[in-house]
């Protein structure tokens, strides 16, 4: 492929292309004052040049819809084009967030029914949608954590423990949120150290951050023990829903004693996702938290008419965390996922992620590869550690991810969890057949040799994409993102 | 296995530490940290005069894998941080007990040091990570 110019680099003055044109005169009822002159810097360009500028870069993408993609813990799995052409009927996509209730009532129904579904599925008492992100997501629960103790005048509570091989994330939001973290190591076969558990919690604790399955792939099998532990030093239970998929419909964080939890819709339910949204986080409560959740939250009245609930039902609420109410277009998709797939189909999703899972682990076992806890079963995901390799061959799991592009596979998450030396944390979602994934097999085991006999060969890799190997170390060294413009 | 000074004390944390002339102690991050995390892309270091307990973080030293906490290996107080590497963290990787030592603390407990990995003890703890 050849080296790509910006399209303000073809650009040639006065050339048009009318299909991307502005509409000539638009009335508006901005004052005159502020009105921009002279018109903005935009790109001249023919529609044809246009169209080929931006298909020759979506070409350049690796994306679900072209290659397997099996990043650990981030569950890239088919979007299914139902969930986007149903969203985008006109009756949704035209609808203005700020139009009054008695208009929208179709598309509050279905927030409602999304509410239900997810309160239904995770076991919680009560969701609100409005959480933008993952991030955001998780912000509001442990928002939650702190206003709940607050209230009780319990402002000692200042510390949340996380465990080691909990999602990266969660320290970052514990102190977001104004508290200190303090880490709880992980045994030999990837469980939370109870003993260590114990010794942390006091007073001081308002939490605990989980994620179960944990990112070394595997279930938590004390969660029980560590509800008990935690609830009875005062603390709560924060979910993180990051590994949701390999559990969907079969076991609820509800019922393991959780009290808040963040769901990844553009994970689990399918929204797309990846390159930074636009995402959708719900959040997820037990009794005692509910008063906290954000707003808004959609309600129904007893004439089944739907509604808004704000500031003024919900007095004890954290507030608002974005202008509307999420991100309406993503909570449509995940909506629609969940009601093509019923109840039946989301344990389907749970027993068909664990069962690739559990395959691929198995195939790459017998093919000499070495599972980080063998043994452990996989969850949806599960760690390989290529430590053998890196020192026996000076091959790396950077250097195996890079040529694994060269067969077409997108590398799986590389060097998370961080407990684990070069490793490889793999998920490949329940939307792949068996030949991908012994293709993928294929493609390890191929550069496993390429490694043995000639490891320059594995270490010079990418050869057939755009860009070669980049230098990781300048661009975070000497980052410069800014572009001018030649006329700037 | 990578290089391990016989003359310095190591924590299990990958820190080690060494006694100097004046009573300071100066502190660093080992050669398999080093190696483990690969290029630094930047170090974060604690404030002249901060007074740091065991085991308290007290630095971050980020690569392009990885950002990762340092530990005061004993409690005391900083007396210096290496102004070079606010310009070139890369010194982390190539001299690691050397030009590339992160801080100084004025040890509070000097006993506190004894009790800290020897060579042969940080070895054999380091063997697999």
């Amino acid at each position: 492929m050849t080296a790509d110019t910006l399209i303000y680099q073809k650009s040639h003055h006065g050339r048009r292309a009318t299909a991307q044109a502005p509409a000539a005169v638009v009335a508006c009822d901005i004052p005159a004052q502020f009105l921009r002159s002279p018109p903005p810097l935009m790109p001249e360009a023919s529609e044809m040049q246009v169209v080929r500028h931006y298909t020759r870069l979506s070409q350049k993408n690796f994306s679900i819809d072209t290659h397997f993609y099996p990043l650990g813990s981030c569950t890239m799995k088919y979007n299914p084009r139902a969930c986007n052409s149903l969203a985008m009927q006109t009756g949704f996509l035209d609808r203005h967030p700020l139009a009054p209730e008695a208009t929208g009532q179709g598309f509050l129904a279905c927030m409602y029914e999304l509410q239900q579904i997810l309160k239904t599925v995770t076991g919680m008492k009560g969701v609100s949608l409005t959480p933008m992100a993952g991030a955001q997501g998780e912000f509001a629960g442990v928002a939650m954590i702190r206003a709940y103790h607050d209230a009780r005048g319990d402002q000692a509570r200042r510390e949340i423990l996380v465990p080691d091989a909990a999602h990266g994330t969660n320290p970052a939001t514990a102190v977001m949120c104004g508290f200190s973290v303090r880490e709880i190591p992980t045994d030999a076969h990837g469980d939370v150290d109870l003993a260590a558990l114990k010794e942390a919690v006091g007073p001081q604790t308002a939490g605990i951050m989980l994620t179960n399955p944990s990112t070394i792939g595997v279930f938590e099998r004390n969660i029980t023990e560590i509800a008990a532990i935690v609830h009875q030093a005062g603390g709560l239970l924060y979910y993180d829903g990051a590994n949701l998929n390999a559990i969907l419909g079969k076991v609820r964080p509800g019922d393991m004693g959780f009290d808040v939890i963040h769901l990844n819709l553009h994970k689990t339910f399918s929204t797309p996702h990846g390159g930074g949204g636009p995402g959708a986080g719900p959040v997820g409560v037990s009794e005692r938290l509910l008063p906290f959740l954000p707003i808004p939250v959609v309600d129904r009245n007893s004439d089944g008419r739907y509604r808004w609930l704000t500031e003024q039902d919900c007095p004890q609420t954290i507030g608002r965390l974005s202008t509307f109410a999420g991100n309406a277009g993503i909570l449509l998709r995940a909506y629609i996922y969940a009601r093509l797939l019923g109840r039946e189909g989301m344990q389907r999703v749970a027993e068909f992620a664990t069962l690739n899972a559990n395959y691929l682990m198995a195939r790459l076992r017998e093919a000499g590869f070495e599972p980080a806890f063998p043994k452990r079963r996989a969850t949806h995901e599960f760690i390989i550690t290529l430590k053998k390799q890196a020192r026996e061959l000076n091959v790396t799991a950077m250097d195996f991810a890079k040529r694994l592009l060269d067969y077409g596979y997108h590398a799986p998450t590389t060097y998370f969890p961080l407990l684990v030396p070069e490793c490889f944390l793999i998920e490949p979602t329940e939307s792949e057949d068996k030949d991908t994934l012994d293709g993928f097999v294929a493609a390890l085991v191929a550069i496993q040799r390429e490694a043995e006999a000639d490891s320059a060969r594995v270490k010079g890799a990418p050869y057939t994409l755009p860009v070669r190997r980049l230098d990781d170390v300048r661009a975070a060294r000497e980052l410069d993102l800014i572009w001018k413009h030649d006329n700037a | 296995m990578s290089n391990i000074p016989a003359q310095l004390k190591y924590t299990r944390s990958h820190e080690w530490l060494e006694q100097r002339a004046d009573g300071t102690v100066r502190v660093g991050i080992t050669d398999h940290a080093q190696d483990l995390l690969g290029d630094m892309v930047y170090v974060e270091l604690p404030e002249d005069g901060r007074v740091v307990k065991a085991g308290e973080e007290c630095a971050v030293v980020e690569s392009v894998k990885a950002a990762s906490d340092v530990y005061a290996p004993i409690s005391g107080t900083i007396t210096a941080i290496n102004p070079a590497l606010a310009g070139a963290p890369e010194i982390v990787n190539s001299d690691p007990y050397g030009d590339g030592w992160l801080f100084c603390i004025q040890p509070a407990n000097p006993a506190e040091i004894a009790q800290l990995l020897d060579a042969t003890a940080y070895e054999a703890a380091a063997q697999d990570h």
